[in-house]
């Protein structure tokens, strides 16, 4: 860029003053930070509550004590042992997921897309439901349980491989994209719906919940990977996100404005995809979080499209609330993918109600 | 897209209006060749020299009581289910301008799928007569609900709003579904195989039953295709030239409830149809909705009577579900056709 650039004190854009540094420029969102920051102060008092509520409930201020180290010696194995590591595993999964929707929504630029649309939850389910159906029978859970997160990662990654290969002609188009997405992925559930009809009825309510998304009985060993999974990509979403702004205009003018489209989306699209991955790993694709909580944080924001560190922490917040209701308020424990679309969906109808008209 | 020169969007056979005639031709001559195709072949193939006895010249034999009890309704179920989904893909994606678009968008399919849940749990029903008329009700009072959401908001029904209004409730309803399903196995049990959508063990009494709403949905969107043309323009052109906007749009939805209702009421949901022929017919036909609404309706049924055929033949003397079948074996010919040339936009 060598335009020049005006004294940063007179540029504003739409009465906002602008942030500069370096090459880098932004726009200075007050109600971005402060919807941010108020979803991470819920989020931390929900996971909280969370951590204290079940069988054996422990008051807010001794969870809070247990997890400093303090409280007795029960309270701390309930907590660090039990409890802790599902409500974490909730929270990563659901920011994961609510990110890479908000990706997946500003490249394709539709609301209607989730990483879904790239193969990945599809694959995911298929690879899950054939370790469930013909991994053999409830003899072998032990078995098949250590095989399904791993089994559902290669299926996710593979798919949106194959996806993205299909899609691939001298450049990625986001509209084939999405298409040959929707053909592969409709594939895919075909093949899950076979199985789910010629297994037996055990594993098929098996498989459907896991297909609902679920977190009973995730411990640490789901925790580390989508955390270091978060870790590494979310920063680097966040530095490639200067040239979503950009794809908004579409590509000629993104092109224009000196954006490599080709390479930030296809670097987007990969990073969306791994998150995916990662999350259905743990706890099966959680319905509805990819799609709603994007749309809700963009209402919320008030911002032209989905912003994503938003999206990561509302999606968290979502998972680990319908976690709290699946475990407390409904009768069986009904799988957490219930209640994330029981409660998503009813508050994104008030947002369009309410009707603040917002274009992704 | 790269930076390469823009190219024609497709080869250019003759003109437009020859693709477009030659097109409607061929997937007509296509509808009667499934047709004979899909009466003469299954568990028991029957020659189609006895297959034409059976429609002309009825006798009591075996392949003239199959023909006609078993295998016509289900054909003319394929033919009118296919040309409903196909047409309501058409209209949807017009309305919502929205490529990933398809019938079950409106919470059509979701709606049905709830009622027939709370039909099975609470009532006992397990037959496919007693599923019509709790999808029917879910159906329309679903897509009632959407509409309501959609039209609240300030800016009014915009594609938008209504689409993830679709969404939303389309979530809403699958959650309570999904919610009854797995607290009852003998639920589950009997939902999974309604779930996948098939057009197998239908009698004619169902296809007579929807008939007459198929057709009302068939005329309105015959109806509302020129209107939808207009509306691709934007919202403020098409004021300008006078278009009743409301008006364009509530025949549209009632068009797509109407088709989707029906054939979800008639099949179980059929996923897959609604989404993709539009696609494949645009890619021949153009934007304009005056050609492209039945063009889809005509693809839709040689799609679904294709898929019905393979299923049948597949694994004799069993059957595949029509609805794995279509995704099975439409997902790749689709992607080699979006791979093979720019889709039109929308």
């Amino acid at each position: 860029m060598s335009a020049p650039a005006p004294a940063a004190s007179a540029v504003t854009v739409a009465g906002r003053p602008a942030l500069r540094w370096r090459g880098l420029s932004g726009v200075w969102r007050p109600r971005m930070l402060a919807v941010t920051a108020a979803g991470l102060v819920l989020l931390v008092l929900a996971v909280a509550v969370n951590v204290g509520r079940g069988d054996f409930p422990i008051p807010l201020g001794d969870v809070l004590a247990a997890l400093a180290g303090g409280g007795t010696r029960g309270q701390q194995f309930v907590v660090w042992q039990l409890r802790l590591p599902r409500s974490l595993t909730g929270a990563l999964v659901g920011a994961a997921l609510g990110i890479g929707g908000a990706i997946t929504q500003t490249v394709a630029r539709n609301p209607l897309a989730s990483p879904d649309i790239l193969g990945v939850t599809a694959g995911a389910g298929t690879a899950a439901v054939v370790v469930i159906v013909l991994g053999g029978g409830s003899s072998t859970v032990a078995l098949s349980a250590a095989g399904l997160p791993l089994a559902s990662l290669a299926g996710g990654l593979l798919t949106a491989g194959l996806v993205y290969g299909l899609a691939w002609r001298r450049g990625i188009d986001g509209y084939r994209l999405v298409l040959v997405g929707v053909g592969v992925g409709a594939a895919a559930t075909a093949v899950t719906s076979w199985l789910l009809i010629a297994a037996r009825i055990g594993d098929a309510a098996r498989a459907t919940v896991w297909l609902t998304g679920s977190l009973n009985a995730r411990g640490w060993e789901n925790v580390v990977p989508v955390s270091i999974a978060l870790l590494v990509l979310v920063p680097v979403a966040l530095l490639l996100a200067f040239g979503l702004g950009a794809l908004q205009f579409g590509d000629d003018t993104a092109t224009a404005l000196g954006v490599r489209v080709n390479v930030a989306r296809s670097a987007l699209i990969v990073l969306a995809v791994a998150l995916t991955a990662v999350a259905t790993a743990s706890a099966g694709p959680i319905a509805f979080v990819a799609l709603v909580v994007p749309q809700i944080c963009l209402r919320l924001v008030g911002a032209p499209r989905p912003p994503l560190l938003a999206s990561a922490v509302y999606g968290g917040l979502l998972v680990v609330v319908s976690d709290l209701i699946a475990r407390t308020v409904l009768p069986a424990e009904l799988p957490v993918g219930i209640v994330t679309a029981a409660i998503g969906a009813p508050y994104l109808i008030w947002l369009l109600v309410r009707g603040r008209s917002a274009r992704v | 897209m790269t930076a390469a020169p823009p190219r024609p969007a497709a080869p250019r056979t003759g003109s437009l209006r020859a693709r477009r005639v030659g097109l409607v031709a061929a997937l007509v001559v296509a509808i009667v060749a499934l047709c004979l195709l899909s009466l003469a072949v299954g568990a028991n193939p029957i020659p189609l020299r006895l297959v034409w006895t059976a429609i002309v010249s009825p006798t009591d034999s075996d392949a003239d009581t199959v023909v006609r009890t078993l295998r016509m309704p289900r054909t003319f179920l394929g033919v009118v289910v296919g040309i409903a989904l196909g047409m309501a893909g058409a209209l949807i994606q017009g309305h919502t301008r929205n490529p990933l678009a398809d019938p079950g968008l409106l919470g059509v399919e979701a709606g049905a799928a709830f009622l027939v849940v709370l039909g099975i749990s609470v009532l006992g029903v397990t037959n496919l007569y007693g599923y019509v008329w709790f999808s029917f009700v879910g159906a329309f009072a679903a897509s009632a609900v959407v509409f309501a959401v959609g039209a609240a908001g300030r800016g009014g029904a915009t594609p938008v709003t209504l689409a993830l209004a679709g969404v939303a409730i389309s979530a809403l309803l699958g959650s309570f579904t999904s919610a009854m399903v797995l607290s009852d196995a003998a639920t589950l049990d009997a939902f999974r195989f309604w779930a996948v959508g098939s057009l197998a063990g239908r009698d004619a009494t169902i296809a007579v039953d929807v008939a007459p709403f198929l057709a009302a949905g068939v005329l309105l969107g015959l109806i509302n295709a020129p209107g939808l043309n207009l509306l691709a323009l934007g919202e403020d052109v098409a004021r300008g030239l006078g278009t009743n906007l409301t008006r364009v749009r509530w025949t549209g939805l009632a068009a797509i409830t109407l088709l989707t209702g029906s054939a979800v009421a008639a099949c179980g949901p059929i996923a897959f149809v609604g989404l993709i022929v539009p696609h494949v017919c645009r890619a021949v036909t153009g934007p304009d909705q005056r050609w492209l609404v039945p063009a889809s309706g005509l693809a839709g049924a040689v799609l679904l009577l294709t898929a019905d055929v393979i299923g049948r033949v597949v694994v004799r003397p069993g059957e595949l579900e029509v609805g794995i079948v279509l995704a099975l074996v439409g997902a790749p010919f689709f992607v080699a056709l979006v791979r093979r040339r720019r889709m039109a936009s929308l």
